[in-house]
């Protein structure tokens, strides 16, 4: 495979101060060469790697733009071949048309994540770095690019396979018992295999829970506002973005689309979807509205249950509350309009929910909601800077299917299967691993994983 | 005068006439092919020139598979047996491997005359120095004495006689096994012909005179009282015969003493051996230096026949001088006044690096030649027969123009053996062992008919007899199955008094259970539920093996079934035979030598070549893809 020469706008396409366009490729030195010149007008020369010349691209017969260009040569690059980076300037219209000047030049467009593909393939990233490579491009907060830079240091990778050298050393062993009984023996082996297990599950389950946090930390915590008509649920919304986006009124039953918003607020995103609100009602396009509340509650990561505390509760706060119990979901009962009771007496607080006295007029209680949040979703021993956190679903699904199979191991032993049978669980658990890495080849691994590259990485 | 030579004209060639050569020859023919088959000795033909059983751990699978494909191996030891044993028995039934002591001398007549009966076979004592080959193609074979053979197939099966070197001490002789007569031509022909030839080693120990041996002061090891023959084609009852006893001793701190005493006058350790040994096989002065915690080895002391006094120590390989020989058997219990008949020794012989064969086990750069048994660096009896089998089923199917088979990972420990050796580069003899095929528990020796009868029947090998049996056999495991899947046992006070004086728990009331679900506690099995299930038919132990392990281990046939599925997926990803690697870019050079010199047929292949890393498989799996894309 003679690797082509391929380009991309390396920065995204807003306007900035600068823009980058970025070649990777045999080409790519020669391809520069064609349009770039100096200030004097002399070509420019690439021969030598680790440079940064100035100079001007030209990108139309009468435009140029003035640059800065960075030759590396392979393998010392991110891709492993020889690479250009040309610094433009960020407005859209000028990287697109230095772009075009690479491209017209002898370049081809980058696909969709090929230089993380190129990166691979040339063995400068294993596939759990290449995965965090495309994280820490979408990180949306401070602690989603520690969690991903860290795997792209390889954090990940180094402890599936601390896992992976474990369970093959048992596996080693009963094996040789089974080919040379005589000098390898497996009696009372049993007892030395269980704690192994049980420490390695208890390392996956480690890294599965890791993922809950992750998950959080990486897409956000999708937020579901409930309550009934008029308890000051969009009043909360807007509290907390400090804007005024949702519609307010004290008209009941106006919010009947759900609106979503998210915040950023110390290194957790909330996902808030603003749903109508719920009672017993008659209007048909209303009664859509409560159906389609409960059914965002289902599969939020948590509720926030808005309760009207200076009125007293009701069939519909009931109802609110049955549901909440009876889907199992994660909720805190926000107990709003606290500044209109002070005493706290009108509707008593329920004590078996996590609860919080609010109010949206006088900004009461908001910020300890959030710390109450990040109680509840941070593990208080998750720690980024010594835990490795898998951020990851395809880690965490081949993470959990490894700790089935150790599981299916574990009761072979304790059942007293003869020992030939635990192997077969160990190693699936063993290729399961692997997986994460690419130490294992699935067959249509890669193609999933790099069709959901971004563009220019 | 102008000397004339002898000129033949046959459809193959099989060079040799050990175990590789005999199944080989025997496929051939039974296949229609006319077919003659060298030996250097007539009286060699099917010699077991080592151990004095066929089977054990891994090869009684093989046994059984080539039994099923229709081989002779398991037919031939069921007729010349003289103690049976079913080894590994506390263990699951993937790794039960039956074993049989043979009588030597039975084993070779018995063996001789199936092939002297056999239409379309002509035997030929002579040694062949030559391949002829014409534009990659075989064209026949040339003995020493200038004869020459027209053949379109010949199939290599020189064991361990091509420039063959047995050595003891400082002792070495220009021979095969036994003083027999080596093969000192035909290497030079196939170097000639670019295949490349490297040097290993084996051993064998000492046979000791019985009358010397007090056995008394050894543990006895009895045969077992039921026996099961290898092959398909014989009942218990058929093959039943009063067995002979086999014997187990020890080495001692004493003897280790006296090897590490003359360790330096091993030929092994003083580098007058210079091919490489097996690991898996080591001789005694090997286990003594590399277990230095182990004060004791054991010693298994088998007949050699009922026709001689002879006894073969079994663990006791060597090549150590005579004078040590004597003196380390000596120290052994029941050895003290043994007297040694034939002296332990290494040797040495050339074989080729089997990565040159296709998986059908022809030479991928000469048509129609194939090569089978030790000389592809295998070792043991066993090893080498399947091979001969598959090329001599091979030779014939490629000389009828008939799709050649090849047996791959999950259907046959054969499949495992033969991917082996022509995709990993090995550096010593390569011996069975169960780790090696990671679908074990789907390769059972038990289910070898269900995996390999219908291959067998198809290539034409199988008796009609056997095949009919067989699926007679397929139809009453699948209908006893599903019976047992589908009975249920009340929760009745018989069940739970029954289940009580079986040590299982209790069925709640109201709560049903199908025998099926009984099966699968370890306390329960087929046999014993009987008693719950008098609607049972009359079956053969043969079914009712079957009924049993596929229910009582259902679990975990089915993950393994799951792996092989993804096996599959990377095996079915086929690499044109005429791909590029040079301009492979992402691949380390050492990758990207191996895959051009080995040339995998599939990725799951080129996977399993050392020095091919995963990261290598990913280049090459997108290469793929691409390549597929523009040459479709």
């Amino acid at each position: 495979m003679q690797n082509d020469t391929i380009a991309a706008i390396a920065t995204g396409l807003t306007a900035s101060g600068i823009g980058i366009v970025r070649m990777s490729g045999p080409e790519s030195f020669s391809v520069i060469s064609r349009i770039f010149t100096r200030k004097d007008g002399t070509p420019g020369d690439f021969s030598r790697p680790g440079r940064i010349h100035y100079g001007f691209v030209n990108v139309s017969r009468e435009t140029s733009d003035e640059v800065l260009v960075m030759n590396m040569k392979a393998p010392h690059s991110y891709t492993g071949e020889d690479t250009i980076e040309i610094d433009c300037h960020g407005g859209p219209l000028m990287m697109k048309r230095v772009l075009e000047a690479v491209l017209s030049a002898g370049a081809r467009l980058a696909e969709s994540g090929e230089f993380t593909k190129r990166a691979f393939l040339n063995g400068r990233i294993d596939l759990a770095q290449a995965e965090a490579v495309i994280d820490v491009i979408n990180a949306k907060n401070d602690d989603s690019i520690k969690a991903s830079t860290s795997q792209l240091k390889g954090s990940v990778s180094k402890k599936v396979g601390e896992l992976r050298e474990k369970l093959i050393r048992s596996c080693a062993y009963i094996e040789a018992a089974l080919d040379d009984p005589e000098h390898y023996d497996l009696t009372g082996y049993a007892e030395e295999l269980l704690p192994i297990l049980t420490e390695i599950l208890s390392e996956l389950e480690k890294l599965i829970a890791s993922y809950r946090y992750g998950k959080v930390v990486k897409e956000g915590i999708n937020t579901c506002i409930l309550g009934k008509p008029n308890a000051g649920k969009s009043s909360l919304l807007n509290a907390l973005l400090g804007e005024e986006r949702a519609i307010v009124t004290n008209i009941p039953g106006t919010t009947r689309d759900a609106i979503r918003e998210s915040i950023t607020f110390d290194g957790l995103t909330l996902n808030i979807i603003d749903t109508a609100g719920v009672r017993e009602t008659e209007d048909t396009v209303e009664k859509i509205g409560v159906e389609m509340a409960y059914r965002f509650a289902e599969n939020a990561d948590l509720i926030l249950y808005v309760i009207d505390s200076s009125a007293p509760q009701d069939d519909s706060d009931r109802m609110i509350m049955d549901f909440i119990e009876k889907k199992g979901l994660k909720a805190i009962c926000l107990y709003n309009k606290c500044d209109l009771d002070p005493a706290g007496t009108k509707n008593p607080e329920n004590v078996s929910r996590e609860t919080l006295r609010v109010s949206t007029v006088t900004g009461e209680g908001i910020d300890k909601l959030m710390n109450k949040i990040r109680d509840m979703f941070v593990d208080g021993s998750v720690r980024l800077n010594d835990q490795v956190v898998i951020t990851t679903e395809r880690h965490v699904e081949l993470l959990k299917k490894a700790a089935a199979s150790v599981k299916n191991a574990v009761s072979s032993v304790e059942s007293g299967m003869p020992e030939d049978f635990w192997t077969i669980d160990l190693m699936d658990a063993y290729t399961a691993l692997g997986l994460i890495t690419g130490q294992e080849t699935g067959e249509d691994l890669i193609n999933r994983i790099f069709s959901e590259f971004c563009m220019g990485k | 005068m102008e000397t004339q030579h002898i000129h033949e004209i046959y459809d193959a060639a099989v060079v040799g006439a050990g175990h590789a050569g005999v199944e080989a020859a025997l496929a051939c023919a039974r296949l229609g092919l006319k077919t003659i088959m060298f030996t250097v000795s007539v009286d060699s033909i099917a010699m077991m020139p080592c151990n004095p059983n066929i089977g054990g751990s891994s090869k009684g699978h093989l046994v059984c598979e080539l039994d099923a494909l229709g081989g002779e191996m398991g037919r031939n030891i069921d007729k010349t047996w003289i103690q049976s044993r079913m080894l590994n028995e506390s263990k699951g039934p993937a790794v039960h491997s039956l074993r049989a002591q043979a009588d030597k001398q039975d084993y070779i007549r018995s063996m001789r005359k199936t092939l002297e009966n056999t239409p379309g076979l002509t035997i030929r004592q002579a040694e062949v120095a030559e391949i002829c080959v014409e534009d990659g193609k075989v064209t026949g074979v040339k003995t020493v004495s200038g004869a020459f053979y027209e053949c379109p197939r010949a199939i290599l099966c020189t064991g361990v006689y091509l420039k063959a070197r047995c050595i003891f001490g400082d002792v070495s002789e220009y021979t095969g096994p036994n003083g027999l007569k080596a093969a000192n031509h035909l290497t030079a022909s196939l170097i000639d012909l670019g295949i490349p030839v490297k040097r290993f080693k084996t051993g064998t120990p000492a046979r000791v005179d019985g009358r010397t041996v007090d056995f008394s002061k050894m543990q006895v090891q009895h045969g077992d009282p039921f026996v099961r023959p290898f092959s398909l084609s014989n009942e218990p009852e058929d093959i039943d015969k009063p067995q002979v006893d086999c014997y187990l001793t020890y080495t001692n701190e004493e003897t280790h003493q006296i090897i590490r005493e003359n360790i330096s006058r091993s030929p092994l350790f003083s580098g007058t051996i210079e091919g490489t040994g097996p690991r898996y096989c080591p001789s005694i002065e090997d286990k003594v230096m590399k277990f230095p915690d182990k004060d004791r080895h054991q010693i298994f002391v088998e007949p050699e026949g009922l026709y001689t006094n002879e006894v073969y120590l079994s663990g006791m390989s060597s090549s150590m001088p005579e004078d040590v020989q004597y003196r380390m058997i000596r120290t052994m219990a029941g050895f003290e006044h043994a007297s040694i008949v034939r002296n332990a020794y290494a040797i040495e012989y050339d074989c080729i690096d089997a990565t040159v064969l296709k998986a059908t086990l022809e030479f991928k750069e000469i048509r129609g030649l194939y090569s089978a048994g030790q000389i592809n660096g295998s070792s043991g009896y066993e090893e080498a027969a399947v091979q001969g089998l598959m090329a001599g089923i091979n030779a014939s199917l490629s000389l009828k123009g008939r799709k050649e088979v090849v047996l791959d990972r999950s259907q046959a420990y054969i499949g495992v053996l033969i991917d082996d050796l022509v995709t990993k580069e090995s550096a010593e003899p390569y011996r069975m062992m169960t780790s090696r095929a990671e679908y074990r528990l789907l390769l059972r020796q038990d289910n070898a008919d269900l995996r390999l009868c219908e291959i067998g029947h198809d290539i034409g090998l199988l008796t009609e007899e056997d095949y009919q049996a067989f699926l007679l056999r397929k139809q009453q495991i699948e209908e006893e199955t599903k019976r047992m899947e589908t009975t249920f046992v009340g929760a009745t006070e018989k069940t739970n008094t029954f289940l009580a004086a079986h040590g299982s728990d209790p069925l709640k009331e109201g709560h049903g259970i199908t025998l099926a679900e009984l099966i699968k506690r370890p306390e329960l099995d087929y046999e014993v539920l009987s008693e719950l299930d008098p609607l049972r038919p009359e079956l053969s132990w043969r079914v009712k093996e079957q009924v049993n392990i596929g229910l009582k281990y259902e679990g975990y046939i089915k993950r393994q079934m799951i792996q092989v599925e993804q096996f599959k997926k990377l095996e079915n990803r086929e690499i044109p035979a005429d791909l590029d690697y040079t301009p492979l870019k992402g691949l380390r050079i050492e990758a990207k030598q191996k895959l051009m010199k080995i040339r995998p047929a599939n990725i799951g292949q080129a996977g399993r070549i050392s020095g091919v890393s995963p990261a290598d498989v990913n280049v090459l799996l997108v290469y793929l893809e691409q390549y597929n894309k523009t040459h479709q």
